[in-house]
């Protein structure tokens, strides 16, 4: 692999760009395998790349149904934080904001994170409570947050306005070392470095079966033929479901739609993450000027990547209310992601009832910001058995009541 | 969006008027029962791709709860009918057949 670099640019601007590479091979799927990761997004490519960076385990595919970084990891409002409320959340989470830090160093792959700090607006009395406790939780945890109080967020934000009738803002949970970062480079920067140490990420390729022996798994039947493998990683997001039927087990997981729109470029105007949890709306300004903005998940089960149009008449309704200038901004694109959601709102990283196959899933609406960290404690679990990161979040937590309960703790939309 | 037709007053309004409220047919499973048993009433569901049978309350109107029988993957909705009832009508499942013959769903096909 060539290295990116400023030197990289000048060569190839003396030769009118012809010498670029491609920045990942397209193989065809050998028979057999160490390893094969299910689902070429962000939490499998990090899976995979941190099995060979740590563990040295680089007879590995990667092998997707669609296309890189199609799924969730293409469709997220690319907000990364880690001040989550209980302690497994804040090491994975924390973990994970840090590896972004260095990544683009790491990759040699501009990811373009941007720690440019993240607010969680306070526009209730019961989330002044709650996200004072987060930052007394993440305090004793090592998570640098702090609570602000309306004239901080003002002067932090001053397109906000403060003294909505329905939703003023009382205030707001500040990490300054959260941010944002490019969604499809972290994808296209995993896939270059799997690539170069030797994995094959294989796209356009679905898996039909997942063949077991005596209770282990022994290989995977898709739509380019039979691969054989020692280990499988599940890291499938909304479709966790349909690939662990296809292993005879089931998962506490429901799978919804979450929104996403953007509006027409303007001047920047704001150059913090806004997170408002109560009216289930997150905004941010893109490089390219855009207002990126998150809304809430339809409540029913849905895998058609596309979500209600009343939710999203809802989120911009009342982010009008605390961002007065917006109402006058054309939408220019709407989508939707299917997320798999949890019963305690937390993710599954675990083993399963099927020796061999490890699952990572549940992320539900709050996925990007974890992709490293994923991808790190999977890796460890996957080459060693367990993870000090992961211990906390096997699927077995469902029927032991051991839940990392963010649902009530606010730390998570819903 | 989806048109739903509440069983309960016969209204058929949009989903706005509708709340969803997750899996139908879930057996309760309470004290003394096994931790398997608690775990798959509480936690474990079908999420299937395809035919899903579930709970909506008609919240901006009756109130009442109904079932209605939906697909996942193109959101057409099949039918409505009563939350009184531990398994689907048979011509909500005739209508099911019809459209998605060798559909199943949990016990039900």
């Amino acid at each position: 692999m060539k290295r990116y670099s400023a030197f990289a640019i000048a060569r190839e601007a003396a030769r009118y760009h012809s010498g670029w590479e491609r920045a990942w091979r397209a193989p065809e799927p050998k028979a057999k395998y160490d390893v094969i990761i299910i689902g070429a997004g962000g939490h499998g490519l990090a899976t995979a790349y941190y099995l060979g960076k740590n563990f040295g385990i680089t007879n590995v595919a990667i092998i997707e149904k669609g296309w890189l970084g199609g799924g969730n990891t293409g469709r997220n409002t690319t907000i990364i934080r880690s001040n989550y409320l209980q302690d497994p959340s804040a090491a994975i989470y924390e973990k994970s904001r840090s590896l972004y830090e260095t990544m683009s160093q790491d990759l040699n792959y501009n990811v373009m994170f941007s720690p440019r700090g993240v607010i969680m607006l306070a526009q209730t009395h019961h989330e002044v409570r709650g996200y004072q406790r987060t930052a007394h939780a993440n305090a004793l945890q090592g998570v640098p947050t702090e609570w602000i109080n309306p004239r901080r967020v003002k002067e932090l934000c001053p397109i906000i306005n403060l003294e909505g009738p329905r939703y003023p803002v009382l205030g707001g949970l500040w990490q300054a070392r959260g941010g944002t970062a490019r969604h499809d480079a972290v994808a296209w920067g995993y896939a270059r470095a799997c690539s170069d140490m030797g994995m094959d990420v294989i796209q356009q390729c679905e898996v039909t079966n997942i063949r077991r022996e005596a209770g282990k798994v022994v290989g995977v039947d898709t739509t380019k033929g039979a691969i054989d493998c020692d280990k499988l990683g599940i890291v499938v997001a909304g479709h966790s479901g349909d690939l662990a039927n296809m292993a005879g087990f089931r998962l506490p997981l429901e799978s919804v739609a979450l929104q996403a729109l953007v509006s027409e470029p303007i001047k920047p105007a704001m150059d913090v993450v806004i997170m408002a949890n109560t009216v289930h709306g997150y905004l941010s300004q893109s490089d390219k000027g855009e207002m990126v903005i998150g809304g809430g998940t339809d409540g029913y089960n849905n895998y058609t990547q596309r979500g209600s149009f009343h939710h999203v008449e809802e989120t911009v309704r009342a982010l009008n209310e605390t961002f007065p200038m917006l109402s006058r901004l054309k939408m220019l694109r709407q989508w939707g992601g299917i997320v798999d959601v949890t019963g305690d709102r937390s993710p599954i990283l675990s083993k399963t009832p099927v020796d061999g196959v490890f699952i990572n899933c549940g992320w539900g609406t709050g996925g990007f910001k974890a992709i490293p960290g994923s991808g790190w404690a999977m890796a460890e679990l996957m080459a060693k058995g367990h993870s000090p990161l992961t211990d906390e979040f096997g699927m077995e937590r469902f029927i032991e009541g051991r839940f990392i309960d963010e649902s009530v703790a606010a730390g998570v939309a819903h | 969006m989806l048109i739903l037709n509440c069983p309960c007053c016969g209204i058929t309004a949009e989903e706005t008027e509708f709340h969803a409220g997750g899996e139908a047919h879930l057996k309760r499973f309470g004290p003394e029962s096994s931790n398997e048993d608690f775990e798959n009433y509480l936690f474990m569901r079908q999420n299937p791709k395809g035919v899903h049978l579930e709970r909506w309350r008609h919240n901006n109107g009756c109130g009442k709860w109904f079932h209605a029988a939906r697909c996942t993957m193109t959101l057409e909705v099949f039918g409505t009918y009563s939350a009184q009832t531990y398994e689907p009508p048979k011509e909500i499942c005739d209508i099911i057949s019809a459209k998605r013959p060798g559909w199943s769903w949990g016990a039900f096909s």
